[in-house]
């Protein structure tokens, strides 16, 4: 620590882990019951529009179709206070750094839907040389909608699906250790590490 | 006191200025802060992921205080490399992307693609296709113009006209499903004609769709038109001048918005255009401010011009004979080897395909030409030397697609 060449970040401070403590095993089943039916319908999206899908995107929020009436709020400001990203559109390398970034400046548990053929797997653009082949290559997916753009009904029949999920989660399962969850500390590091300064 | 008459005191209370202050002093200085104070810059990124970009537009802009000293729009984040892919599609396989570019208009993309590759085969479109192609067109101006006309207000902080805008795009949406069986993209052109005949009893649902949007459009007018924060933050606000319209072929309702009258329609007919300007049906529009608000005014308009011509061609849909909508193609269908250009007028401006064969049955270049991408390159000049908060207005009113944009 103490011959770190002037201006050189400090080494990132490894903190514990936090948990959920021994009884969470043990959480009942109502309470867990209560959090998930809690989680389920109060989604705020966050709408990560890239291209056509983001139309249809909006075609679902208004008055036709209305994904208000599934609990899912359009209105977060921003990912820091979103729980659910929708993925609508064309990923495109250029662009896949910024998703990642703003899907890690979400706070847990969050969820992501994969809108379109683009995003699910490069749709119509699979053969091209600057689109990513899929947002799961990137970022952890829980449902993908099919469609080109997909119907504003199959939106809606994907955020049933995700809530289906989420009401059948288990606390001990998703915060359990080792278990492709990231651990604090890694969410903590910054994307871009600073250069390695030699004295 | 002096004796002052009556009105002239009352046109000295309407003269009040409401002043912001002894600190306003420097306010007129050329840049922001004021005459005495030193000033940094400050670099300020908008986008890629911005609500006011809707989509994924990233502008570098170097601020003083409260001004733009330089505005760099950062493009390629929607990039798909179209048209390289066009390269190893077949001609009937390229609608799927091309209609793809520019997701509002999707259409009237179709058109341009199918358009340029009759014009190499010689081929001739029957004359119910024409009617059929023009109807969609303009259906799908209308469509464009209304996803702009609820969007723009809602980067001004008007939420409500958007739901308006949005019920009646459902209602155009869903006779041009019903014919195409696409909300967005309808994949309905084919070389030489359209895919299929019309539903039958469809002309009667789309006349009904048409009243319906144009009884109700003055509700969105009504709505915003009068709006006084609307107009405070869009009149005089961001006046494009034809100068620079002609420099950066800027093109569509924001050129015919500053004076500049250029529509394809007119200029270049194609379709049944000729004959709908002939009867005086379709209008072409222009406005000569040049600001925020009269490219939006310019949009309504065409809305309202562009229902007519949909009115006129269902008409005239009723009156033709049944007949084919399509010409027979072989099953491998190649390009003779030459080139050609074919422009239209999409709705957010000229869209255009340079299209290089060699005989063979992929094009072997396929240039996009896109009305967004011109649209959005004036933007360092329209925005240098603005405020911050007229930043949002100004791009809200260039009416751009970022897919259109980056190709």
């Amino acid at each position: 620590m103490t011959d770190l060449a002037p201006g050189a970040a400090p080494a990132p401070v490894s903190l514990p882990d936090p948990t959920l403590g021994p009884g969470s095993t043990l959480a009942p089943k109502p309470v867990r019951f209560v959090l998930n039916w809690g989680r389920a319908y109060s989604l705020w999206v966050f709408n990560f529009g890239l291209a056509c899908c983001a139309i249809e995107f909006i075609a679902t929020s208004m008055a036709r179709h209305d994904f208000i009436r599934l609990g899912v709020i359009p209105f977060a400001p921003g990912p820091r206070q979103a729980d659910l990203m929708v993925v609508s559109g064309t990923v495109t390398d250029k662009m896949a750094p910024a998703i990642k970034r703003l899907y890690e400046q979400m706070p847990e548990p969050k969820y992501v839907i994969s809108f379109g053929s683009c995003a699910n797997s490069g749709g119509p653009y699979w053969d091209s040389y600057c689109v990513t082949k899929g947002v799961d290559q990137i970022i952890p997916v829980d449902v993908y909608v099919p469609g080109c753009p997909p119907r504003p009904e199959a939106l809606l029949q994907g955020i049933v699906k995700l809530q289906e999920q989420i009401a059948g989660e288990s606390l001990p399962q998703r915060y359990a250790q080792g278990s492709g969850q990231r651990d604090a500390a890694s969410l903590r590091q910054p994307l871009i590490r600073p250069p390695e300064v030699t004295p | 006191m002096s004796e002052t008459p009556a009105t002239e005191r009352a046109a000295d209370l309407r003269a009040v200025t409401v002043g912001i202050g002894d600190g306003a002093a420097g306010f007129g200085h050329e840049r922001g802060g004021g005459v005495d104070l030193a000033t940094q810059d400050m670099v300020l990124n908008i986008g890629p992921q911005h609500p006011a970009t809707h989509g994924v537009l990233r502008l570098r802009l170097t601020l003083d205080g409260e001004r733009i000293v330089t505005c760099e729009p950062i493009v390629g984040y929607m990039h798909r490399g179209v048209e390289k892919l066009f390269e190893v599609r077949d001609y009937r396989q390229i609608i799927v992307l091309a209609n793809r570019h520019d997701w509002l208009s999707a259409f009237g993309n179709e058109l341009g693609v199918v358009m340029a590759v009759e014009r190499m085969l010689g081929m001739e479109v029957p004359v119910r296709a024409i009617w059929i192609r023009t109807l969609l067109a303009e259906l799908n101006r209308v469509l464009n113009h209304l996803m702009f006309m609820g969007s723009y207000p809602i980067e001004l902080g008007a939420i409500t006209p958007i739901f308006y805008a949005f019920r009646e795009r459902e209602t155009i949406q869903q006779v041009m499903e019903e014919v195409s069986g696409g909300r967005m993209h309808y994949m309905f052109n084919r070389v030489g004609g359209l895919k299929e005949d019309l539903p039958a009893g469809w002309l009667g649902r789309t006349s009904a769709a048409v009243a319906a949007v144009r009884s109700r459009l003055p509700q969105i007018e009504d709505l915003v038109f009068g709006n006084e924060i609307f107009r405070a933050r869009t009149v005089g606000v961001g006046v494009l001048s034809p100068e620079l319209i002609h420099a950066y072929g800027v093109s569509g309702p924001i050129a015919r918005a500053s004076g500049v009258d250029l529509d394809l329609r007119r200029d270049d007919p194609y379709l049944a255009y000729q004959e709908l300007l002939d009867d005086g049906v379709l209008r072409i529009v222009t406005r000569s401010a040049g600001d925020c608000f009269a490219r939006f005014d310019v949009l309504l308009e065409q809305v309202k011009v562009s229902l007519d011509v949909a009115d006129a061609c269902l008409t005239r849909l009723h009156e033709l004979p049944q007949g084919p909508v399509n010409v027979r193609l072989p099953k491998i269908l190649k390009a003779p080897e030459g080139s050609t250009y074919a422009w239209t007028e999409n709705p957010l401006g000229i869209n255009g395909y340079y299209l290089v064969s060699r005989g063979e049955k992929t094009p072997w270049r396929l240039k996009l030409r896109t009305a967004s991408f011109n649209n959005i390159s004036v933007l360092p000049q329209l925005l240098e030397g603005r405020v911050v908060a007229d930043m949002v207005a100004i791009l809200g009113s260039m009416f751009f697609v970022v897919g259109d944009v980056d190709k």
